[in-house]
């Protein structure tokens, strides 16, 4: 049965899957991580502020994100962010919003909503006493998250937020919503121009899964040597 | 004789109160925690407060440097006001030192690094001075060679004196102890007591939330005994120990110090 299968395809497109279309889901799942982890950082310190109103703030934003499915909100952001742009700088005609901005602004903001609840845990975990201590000792409110509670948040929460950061290089596929060319759009494209569904469909999920494995692996190994001896 | 371990000036004469509190109350919703708590630590003096637990003492200490806020009364910092709104409290924190009862030293930073990170982040001294002063503090604590390790890798007790070593690096003008040896092994008490006694005698404001009769007896000035929320004797050490006092009191010292 195999016999009617070519996986030639395969190797005669690898250059364009790979420095098009996994060069785009990579750098996608590098800055959307980047920008998620420390908005969510935020968004976990505003929840935790004990302020009047901004806890609220925070809470209906996760729950938000938290609530609509992602492929939803990255139509909503590419279709809406043109016309948020032209009523905000009171221009014209809708702004032009490439799709790698909008996708980033959207996975960025998605994002934020999960890692800002492995923050908010990270950061209540950590015992009262640190930030008593730092306190004692004058430092503002800043100056003590900074150089006292972050740094132990994040040591303790990199292999989970490595993990979520797993998923969200799967999740970023869904671009293919926007035709976007990411490591499973390019592999569509040629899938179709071929007709060679099959095969570049099966070799996408042997990618996505080797990747992720390794990653996965990577972060395991990495959490045995970061651990904060206590 | 060791070096002198206070730092921050010549033992003061004992004139003025460092720390003035007048009718301080506070509540946790409708829980009373603290009730008119009037008292006050003059400069060089040493004051122990003991109480059975849940008593306040520690609520009390707290409300010297506002880690704990307080709804009533006033509390005085050398010559600071500590609940007013003008006051700056990082500032005022920054020269009340504090030693608590799980050290609360950093885990992520280096002995070196607990003992610097506050001096140049909250009194911008460069690295060097800070990196100077915490390592003199620290053989003073008897622990210079343990300056590269990690809390982690130190025992409790050692872990406390570093703890005393950070506090002292800020030049405090007073310090509050919160129970420094009530989370300690039996045998790692002498030493962080020795190190407190040393400090008493070098002449620091202390003010020292213990259970520890036998530093009272050594050092104190005064014995302050809290219950329910309330001081109730606010005595000199002769008289706490000595003769009559209220009953209360009389129970608690009966019960431990008869082991």
């Amino acid at each position: 049965m195999l016999a009617n299968f070519d996986f030639s395809v395969i190797t005669s497109s690898l250059p364009y899957l790979f420095f098009e279309g996994m060069r785009f889901t990579l750098t996608l799942t590098a800055l959307a991580a980047l920008g998620g982890i420390a908005l969510g950082t935020l968004i976990a310190m505003m929840r935790l502020s004990g302020l009047p109103v901004i806890p609220l703030v925070a809470k209906t934003y996760v729950n938000l994100f938290r609530s609509l499915p992602l492929v939803l909100v990255i139509f909503w952001f590419y279709f809406l962010v043109p016309y948020l742009g032209q009523w905000v700088t009171g221009a014209d005609r809708p702004m032009t919003v490439g799709a790698f901005t909008s996708s980033l602004v959207t996975f960025t903001l998605f994002e934020a909503a999960y890692f800002s609840e492995i923050m908010r845990a990270g950061i209540q975990s950590i015992p009262k006493g640190q930030a008593a201590a730092a306190q004692a000792l004058g430092m503002t409110y800043w100056t003590s998250m900074r150089t006292v509670i972050l740094p132990q948040v994040f040591r303790n929460m990199t292999p989970i937020l490595l993990t979520q950061t797993i998923v969200l290089f799967q999740d970023t596929s869904l671009v293919y919503v926007l035709s976007i060319t990411d490591f499973l759009g390019a592999a569509s494209k040629v899938a179709q121009r071929d007709g060679r569904l099959v095969e570049m469909y099966l070799f996408a999920a042997v990618v996505y899964f080797a990747v992720c494995f390794v990653a996965s692996m990577a972060v395991r190994q990495l959490q045995k040597k970061i651990a904060i001896i206590r | 004789m060791r070096a002198p371990l206070n730092t921050s000036s010549a033992p003061a004469e004992p004139t003025g109160p460092m720390i003035a509190m007048t009718n301080v109350s506070k509540w946790y919703g409708d829980f009373k925690v603290l009730t008119n708590c009037t008292t006050s630590v003059n400069k060089g003096e040493v004051v122990v407060v003991c109480g059975p637990s849940g008593s306040g003492k520690s609520t009390l200490i707290k409300c010297v440097n506002a880690l704990e806020p307080f709804q009533e009364g006033q509390v005085v910092v050398d010559g600071t006001p500590v609940r007013d709104k003008r006051t700056n409290l990082p500032k005022l924190r920054a020269r009340v030192g504090m030693v608590f009862q799980h050290f609360e030293l950093f885990p992520h930073l280096s002995i070196a690094e607990n003992l610097t990170l506050a001096q140049v982040m909250v009194l911008g001294r460069d690295r060097g001075a800070a990196l100077d002063s915490g390592m003199t503090l620290l053989d003073r604590v008897g622990l210079s060679a343990h300056a590269k390790k990690f809390p982690g890798q130190l025992s409790g007790g050692q872990q406390q004196r570093v703890a005393i070593a950070r506090a002292l690096a800020m030049n405090p003008i007073v310090m509050l102890f919160d129970e420094p040896t009530s989370a300690l092994d039996p045998e790692m008490v002498g030493e962080v007591l020795d190190v407190m006694v040393q400090l008493a005698r070098e002449g620091m404001t202390m003010m020292c939330v213990t259970h520890e009769m036998g530093f009272a007896r050594k050092v104190a000035n005064r014995v302050i005994f809290m219950d329910k929320g309330e001081i109730v004797e606010d005595a000199t050490k002769d008289d706490f120990f000595g003769h009559a006092r209220s009953e209360r009191a009389q129970n608690f010292l009966s019960k431990i110090l008869q082991h």
